[in-house]
């Protein structure tokens, strides 16, 4: 059937020779296809993003290479979680994995959900993860799960904590796709752009946080 | 006659409920989405592009497609094609049966009530579980979406509460809206927790890279399509852009049009399945791409700038119409300006013709969309398609069905009289000479308005006694 449908539309589709409203517009200029781009500075950058983020309730922590494992312990104290589940074998998981005592009970995800899939779902209070980069212009992360930092762990436990370095934050998403080559690398099988936690306003218009993903978002600026 | 459109249109002008809520939501949305471009000329540029990256798209539409099925295909995703939602509805039933699945939990799509999936699944004894938290309100309720961007915009908070507390009689009443909203997410997260196959629709589908986007705020669309072992994703075949570059205004002038925001909490871009060593992501994805004549419409250059639109729901939110007959008085799938646009044409002009004529052609929809469909042309040509004689010469679907004997006699006779200076003079002072006799009662017309009154003279009366002689 799939197959037979498949010809159909094409050849239906290819009946029609492209006629001038087809065209008129067919040659967008594709220097200027990421919309406005800006000349903003790391600091201008750094205002505009965390302004952003915390208008959707996210909340932002300005560190350094030096102190961003006292920050992210901080926020594990302040609130209160029983565990974190934070890879072991990035470089920044290797750095908490480090001094697991000033942190709650580190979880890590080492096996296919499947096999924990419970645990995960109702047993884990916050993730940590490292950030692709981020967007000043809308307070934005780039968020390119993998092996060592799977899809779940920036939507499933109710607190995400993630790190963003602020050599890695450009103005626009276009700017990001472009800086970082992300045609020619190829896209991994998930990339996500996460902006603020979880939320809806399907009930009359009225902000409400943690649907289905993270309630909170905690993002460590370096 | 009295068509279903006009009796459901009466019904729902007579709640003032319904109708409050309706301006409450869209006047907001309207403030919104203007606080969200300041600059004017910024907002024309953006517009003309993004209707360039579409129109570009288009006009490489058979090409793209082929592009893209290969590329998703190099990237482990299953294409598969569909001319009707019946067919959509098979394929998605058979992938269903291949892995045993008895039920499906649900991001937001609109293709997804376009195929009727929902009732052709529950026909069979399959759940089809809605998780985006307004499809699920209206879903308790056995309720289609009023809105293709804000499902349950039709119900206030109260009526939500009460729907709660009749559904789910164990959990207390209230009606604060964080914990109505957590009751949800306890509700659904056991869902997502134990389903096998999710199933969402698709923003943009991106022919270069293979990739499939979705635009959302809540996770829905992110726990559907990654917490199941299958993810099935339907759409229709127009979503297609060419590279992704195309990818960042598009987005930007959609969520900006559609709710006022910068972006959305979530974009979700997947370019395959689960690769081995991944601990997490579905094993299989299958994309369904839904015809359901969108081919047609390609065909006609005109009509074909319907396909353009991103489904921001700008058009919709800024309809005067809409605001006050409200979504469901559509009887579709897509309803406002787009809706009667775009349903004519799919289902026919004898089916939804109608709703070509609902509407002031005031011009507010195509001033907004982001794509600049000319959506009151459109609307005009629809309703010509409906009474053309020359049938032959247009592909849209019903053309000439909407044609009556009375009304075409009318015209005729109007054409006849007009392009005869002699009959139209005489008829015209006729009319003015007699005007106490002529009729108050015009119909529907003057149901809630007074007829209206001839003039004391004729225009040509008038400018003859202004001393113009040459006419
Ligand atoms: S027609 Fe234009 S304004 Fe309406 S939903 Fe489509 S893109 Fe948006």
């Amino acid at each position: 059937m799939s197959n037979t449908a498949r010809a159909n539309i094409l050849a239906r589709l290819k009946e029609t020779p492209p006629q001038p409203s087809h065209t008129s517009y067919s040659s967008p200029d594709k220097g200027r296809l990421g919309g406005v781009s800006y000349d903003w500075d790391t600091a201008e950058r750094v205002r505009r993003f965390t302004e952003r983020m915390v208008a959707v309730r996210a909340e932002v922590h300005h560190a350094t290479a030096e102190t961003w494992l006292d920050v992210v312990s901080q926020v594990c104290a302040a609130k209160g979680l029983n565990n974190l589940l934070v890879s072991p074998e990035t470089v920044l998981g290797k750095q908490i994995h480090a001094q697991a005592d000033r942190f709650p009970t580190l979880k890590t995800y080492d096996q296919p959900i499947e096999s924990w899939k419970q645990e995960m779902f109702y047993g884990i209070d916050a993730a940590f993860t490292g950030t692709y980069g981020g967007i000043a212009e809308t307070g934005t992360l780039i968020v390119m799960p993998s092996v060592d930092e799977p899809r779940l762990m920036s939507l499933v436990p109710p607190v995400h904590i993630a790190l963003l370095e602020v050599n890695k934050l450009y103005t626009t998403f276009a700017e990001a796709v472009q800086a970082q080559g992300w045609v020619q690398m190829g896209m991994p099988t998930n990339a996500l752009l996460i902006s603020g936690p979880s939320k809806s306003a399907d009930i009359e218009q009225t902000l409400a946080y943690g649907v289905h993903g993270p309630k909170e978002l905690v993002v460590v600026l370096v | 006659m009295t068509s279903t459109f006009r009796t459901t249109v009466r019904t729902n002008l007579a709640k003032p409920e319904v109708r409050a809520n309706f301006y409450r939501a869209m006047d907001g949305l309207m403030t919104r989405r203007l606080d969200q471009f300041p600059d004017k000329a910024e907002l024309e540029r953006l517009r003309t592009q993004s209707m360039a990256i579409r129109a570009n798209a288009l006009s490489k539409l058979p090409e793209l497609l082929e592009t893209l099925e290969a590329n998703l295909t190099r990237n482990g995703i299953q294409v598969h094609w569909a001319e009707t939602t019946d067919q959509a509805n098979q394929i998605v039933l058979s992938i269903l049966q291949k892995h045993n699945a008895k039920s499906i939990i649900k991001g937001k799509s609109m293709v997804s009530e376009e195929m009727g999936l929902n009732h052709f699944l529950e026909a069979l004894g399959i759940e089809a579980l809605e998780s985006d938290l307004g499809e699920f309100i209206i879903q308790l309720d056995h309720e289609a979406p009023s809105h293709i961007i804000m499902p349950a915009i039709h119900k206030n908070r109260i009526q939500i509460a009460k729907l709660f507390h009749e559904k789910f009689p164990d959990i207390p009443y209230t009606e604060d809206v964080d914990e109505l909203t957590q009751m949800a997410r306890r509700i659904l997260r056991d869902k997502f927790y134990a389903t096998t196959v999710g199933l969402s629709g698709v923003n943009f589908m991106v022919a270069e890279t293979g990739t499939l986007c979705l635009v959302e705020n809540e996770g829905n669309g992110r726990m559907s399509t990654t917490a199941p072992s299958v993810h099935i994703a339907v759409t229709g075949i127009e979503k297609v852009v060419e590279s992704l570059s195309d990818v960042p205004p598009l987005l930007s002038i959609l969520t900006r049009s559609a709710t006022g925001q910068p972006i959305t909490t979530y974009f979700n871009m997947i370019s395959g399945p689960r690769k081995p060593g991944e601990k997490d992501g579905p094993e299989e994805v299958h994309l369904v791409l839904l015809d359901n004549g969108r081919s047609n419409i390609y065909s006609d250059p005109e009509l074909l700038a319907t396909l353009r639109c991103i489904r921001c729901g700008a058009c919709i939110n800024h309809c005067p119409v809409y605001v006050r007959i409200g979504g469901h008085s559509y009887g579709t799938v897509y309803p406002g300006p787009i809706g009667s646009i775009l349903e004519p044409q799919k289902a026919g002009l004898d089916v939804h013709g109608e709703l070509a004529q609902a509407s002031t052609l005031c011009g507010a929809c195509s001033e907004v969309c982001p794509v600049r469909i000319p959506i009151p042309s459109i609307l005009n040509r629809l309703r010509y398609d409906g009474v053309r004689r020359d049938t032959a010469n247009t592909n849209t679907v019903g053309s000439g069905k909407r044609r009556t004997l009375s009304e075409a006699a009318t015209w005729k006779t109007w054409a006849w009289a007009a392009t005869h200076p002699t009959i139209y003079h005489a008829g015209s002072s006729l009319a003015t000479h007699f005007k106490g006799m002529l009729p108050t009662n015009l119909g529907a017309w003057t149901t809630v308005r007074s007829a209206p009154k001839l003039a004391e003279s004729t225009l040509h009366q008038q400018v003859k006694n202004l001393g113009v002689d040459h006419e």
